[in-house]
């Protein structure tokens, strides 16, 4: 790819808003994940104007160009690797409407979920996605990456509560799809093309999210249990009861004893816990949580507990969301899996999984949203060691491989992106990728806009 | 190198620090955010990038640590920040215009370790403002030391030192201790380190610390010690602070040869206790005894409780800013709370952002006007939010940001660190 006319990008960025030093590319050259290379610049734009003029630029000299919201993602999305120029949506920060009657939010890309949430929940509405990396992370960034979070078991995912987006095409066109209105069909769906797009077919400029009214109350319980699989069990009777708690979250051992470590807030010590939210009416929620309490019980829970108050309910919550990170306590580096079952099926995962300790050298945890069978095995590794890189990678082929082999999928909300494109095929089989490929050829022609992800380009090894 | 590479691969890039850090909120730049340092420093000792292409980002560090207590990871930010800056200064790696880094390199060298000296620039310093020879000088400083300079308290007269010394009934020793008895019962015996800055420009406070600590019934010796060595280390000037370090625990083993073991190495300065506490990694196991007994102002009182002392009522709207160093190094924050809170008449405002850097962060105001001043600004605008007479602070550095940012604030908010507010309260029992 070519050099970038930093000339020009100055005068349509202004000199605050172009950076260019070593030090700077250094910081912007990686996501989440252990994938770094470095960009030629970095842009931050204000407004969607210059983004337009950006992508015009970049098609006419050819050079590639990553989106990049705050840089938690976990597949290696906004990873520059072809170098070229990173577009942040730092600037982009207005929450431009917030519409009571008609239950919609209008965003810019750079907005952080959960300042969205805050603002919403003053009026008494909830916008529901809510990835752990909410108090960081950009509703650009959650919708580029269809994010999901631990309340997607009862309310959906990010793609649930798109109802519009502005992009501007990575042939620098601007588009609009959708509207405000939650029910529309008109031409192809485009939003739904979009949401999960991971950047590669354009900059989204602006967003109009559904919002739902806020639930009157909620209750959160954590069981603990004596085996992985008893938490398993539990997981499907209650899912087989027809009770939809807003979350069903899983900690195994080694996952509370992270979190311990960190926030010594008094986490139990035990085989596996279960992080049971339920919300809606009083009198509803106070029934629906002695059923929940009652089938873990029935599924061999040792402790069932109710948080006191919304602030203990917090402080679960809080450990629960510092999973991710803790985990460097036990290794330098982190490698994490994001594959998604049947919900019926989850037993099975963790059964598998358990052999797979066996298998392999490295302490490895699960957690994450065991009520849709979305889980979350990590392993812990040091790079600078090629025997683990190598088994890491071993590791991760078997967990897609599990995943699949039980009637799922490969990434639940994490997305492709680097991590999971050499295994993308395994899933989609050829014709998906045939079909996926035309239409990324046929909006980005020049290749131009986040080149090297989720296997689109066929010259790209990972 | 070693330690602090490994520290630095814990990063999982979360982003949870990013919040917390003053200069990202100011600027959105992840250059200058915890995260995007680590990940420059990283580069940096893997050389990846040379000292002068990492500068910039190091360099607009505060240190002020708050990106500590938000981390998962646990990473110790502040240490692999120190190693990096030694790396740095090891290189020459340059930034900035020359006079100002040589003043700076010059004030740490020759004057801080040298309490006399420091002593004689105050003064210095009141003559020019008497004399209104500052108008002059204005010309030659940077706008923001003119303010700097306005805002300083003024120094005690000639002789109010030894004179204070006998009315409080202390004793200078040969050796160049002082020692003051307790009022009343004798409960405890503690030292107390005078500090470099401290001393200098805010005697007053230090004054304060030992009626504070004679009333609760402590007797208290101040070893003949200067500077901690913080700014030094901070500057990644790594040999100078263990010099300075090891001449503390020197100066203590002094004092206690005279006067017995003490019962505490009590600072009130927030920079300074935080910096001992960490005086292991600079010297090994042989500092753990010192380490172990290093307590602010703050905490030694809210353990020991007030012995025979009762707190007579101030009536007073105060706000609290935290030192950050005192808060994310020593962990210490409930206690100047609890303290204010238990002085009857004393009504204590939170403010937001409490925990936030005024801008000081050492000598950054000096060397970073432009960053330190929006720092200050949005700090101001908190303080006065709260109205607040008072912000008691735990810090000179943040005593003398907040002195001059509140100069031309609307109202008038004084600046009193926790000692002054203590000791005006205090009463002795009997």
């Amino acid at each position: 790819m070519a050099e970038l006319p930093l000339a020009r990008l100055q005068e349509i960025l202004g000199p605050r808003d172009l950076l260019s030093q070593p030090a700077d590319c250094v910081a912007y050259s990686n996501d989440a994940t252990w994938h770094a290379h470095r960009p030629d610049a970095i842009a931050l734009p204000r407004d969607a104007g210059q983004i337009e003029s950006l992508v015009r630029l970049a098609n006419q000299h050819k050079f590639p160009i990553t989106p990049r919201g705050a840089g938690t993602g976990l597949s290696g999305g906004c990873v520059p690797i072809h170098g070229g120029l990173v577009v942040s949506t730092a600037r982009l920060q207005r929450i431009i409407d917030v519409d009571r009657r008609d239950l919609i939010a209008v965003v810019e890309p750079g907005v952080v979920t959960a300042n969205l949430q805050a603002k919403v929940a003053a009026e008494g509405l909830m916008y529901p996605p809510d990835p752990s990396s909410k108090n960081v992370s950009t509703l650009g960034g959650n919708i580029a990456e269809n994010a999901g979070g631990p309340r997607g078991f009862k309310y959906g995912v990010t793609r649930d509560y798109v109802l519009g987006l502005e992009v501007v095409l990575p042939d620098g066109a601007r588009l609009n799809t959708g509207g405000r209105t939650v029910k529309n069909v008109t031409g192809y769906d485009l939003t739904r093309l979009l949401v999960g797009s991971e950047g590669t077919l354009g900059i989204i400029t602006s967003a109009t999210l559904r919002l739902v009214p806020q639930p009157e109350t909620q209750m959160t319980l954590l069981a603990t249990f004596d085996q992985l699989e008893a938490a398993g069990d539990a997981v499907g009777r209650i899912v087989a009861a027809g009770i939809v708690p807003a979350t069903i979250e899983l900690m195994d051992r080694l996952t509370l004893e992270v979190v311990e470590q960190f926030l010594k807030a008094g986490w139990p010590k035990t085989e596996a816990a279960l992080l049971i939210e339920v919300d809606g009416y009083d009198e509803a929620v106070r029934r629906q949580q002695k059923q929940v309490a009652d089938l873990c019980h029935a599924a061999g829970a040792r402790t069932v507990e109710l948080a006191a108050d919304l602030d203990a309910a917090a402080k679960l919550w809080q450990g629960r969301r510092s999973v991710n990170p803790a985990l460097t306590r036990l290794g330098p580096v982190k490698v994490g899996e994001d594959v998604v079952v049947p919900p019926s099926r989850v037993t099975d995962f963790i059964r598998r999984f358990q052999y797979l300790r066996g298998k392999f050298n490295l302490p490895m945890v699960t957690f994450g949203h065991a009520g849709d069978g979305n889980l979350h095995p990590n392993v812990v590794m040091d790079p600078r060691d090629q025997a683990q890189v190598q088994e890491v990678n071993e590791w991760l082929a078997e967990v897609a491989r599990l995943a699949l082999d039980l009637g799922g999928s490969l990434s639940g909300e994490h997305g492709i992106g680097l991590l999971k494109a050499p295994f993308l095929e395994w899933e989609v089989g050829a014709v998906g990728l045939r079909v996926m490929r035309s239409i990324k050829a046929a909006l980005d022609p020049a290749g131009i806009m986040n080149p090297g992800k989720m296997r689109l380009d066929p010259e790209v090894l990972v | 190198m070693s330690w602090e590479q490994d520290e630095a691969l814990r990063c999982v890039k979360c982003g949870f620090c990013l919040q917390a850090c003053p200069t990202y909120q100011e600027w959105g730049i992840e250059t200058h955010s915890p995260r995007g340092r680590l990940s420059v420093m990283r580069s940096l000792m893997a050389g990846e990038l040379t000292p002068q292409e990492a500068m910039p980002a190091i360099d607009h560090c505060l240190g002020c640590r708050a990106c500590e207590p938000a981390c998962p990871s646990g990473i110790e930010y502040g240490r692999v920040l120190e190693g990096a800056r030694h790396q740095l200064v090891q290189a020459g790696a340059e930034t900035g215009p020359r006079l100002p880094r040589l003043a700076v390199s010059m004030g740490l060298r020759h004057l801080l370790p040298h309490p006399a000296r420091l002593r004689a620039l105050a003064s210095g310093l009141r003559l020019l403002r008497r004399t209104g020879l500052v108008r002059s000088f204005k010309r030659l400083l940077p706008a923001h030391m003119e303010r700097v300079l306005t805002a300083l308290p003024e120094p005690p007269e000639r002789g109010e030192r030894e004179r204070w010394l006998t009315s409080a009934g202390g004793r200078r020793l040969p050796t160049g201790e002082v020692v003051f008895p307790a009022i009343g019962t004798s409960r405890y015996r503690v030292a107390f380190l005078t500090g470099c800055v401290m001393d200098a420009l805010f005697w007053a406070v230090n004054r304060s610390t030992v009626t504070v600590l004679q009333r609760i019934g402590c007797d208290v010796v101040v070893p003949a010690a200067s500077c901690c060595g913080a700014l030094h280390a901070h500057a990644g000037q790594m040999e100078q602070a263990a010099a300075l370090a090891r001449e503390n625990l020197r100066a203590l083993a002094a004092a206690e040869a005279y006067v017995g073991t003490v019962d505490a190495i009590v600072t009130n300065s927030g920079g300074c206790g935080a910096h001992m506490v960490g005086y292991s990694h600079l010297l090994g196991s042989e500092a753990e005894p010192f380490v172990k007994r290093v307590m602010d102002l703050s905490q030694w009182v809210d353990k020991v409780g007030l012995g025979e002392a009762v707190f007579t009522p101030l009536l007073l709207r105060v706000t609290y800013q935290e030192s950050c160093h005192l808060a994310n190094g020593q962990k210490v924050r409930k206690e100047p709370r609890r303290l204010l809170a238990a002085i009857p008449g004393v009504h204590l405002i939170e403010m937001a952002e409490a925990g936030t850097c005024c801008g000081s962060a050492g000598i950054y105001n000096l060397t970073h006007p432009e960053m330190a001043g929006q720092l200050l600004s949005r700090k101001v605008g908190h303080i006065t939010g709260t109205m607040a007479e008072v912000v008691v602070t735990a810090n000179p550095g943040c005593h003398l940001q907040l002195l001059t940012g509140l100069q031309d604030a609307p109202n008038q908010v004084q600046v009193m660190h926790l000692a002054e507010v203590l000791a005006k309260s205090l009463a002795p029992g009997r």
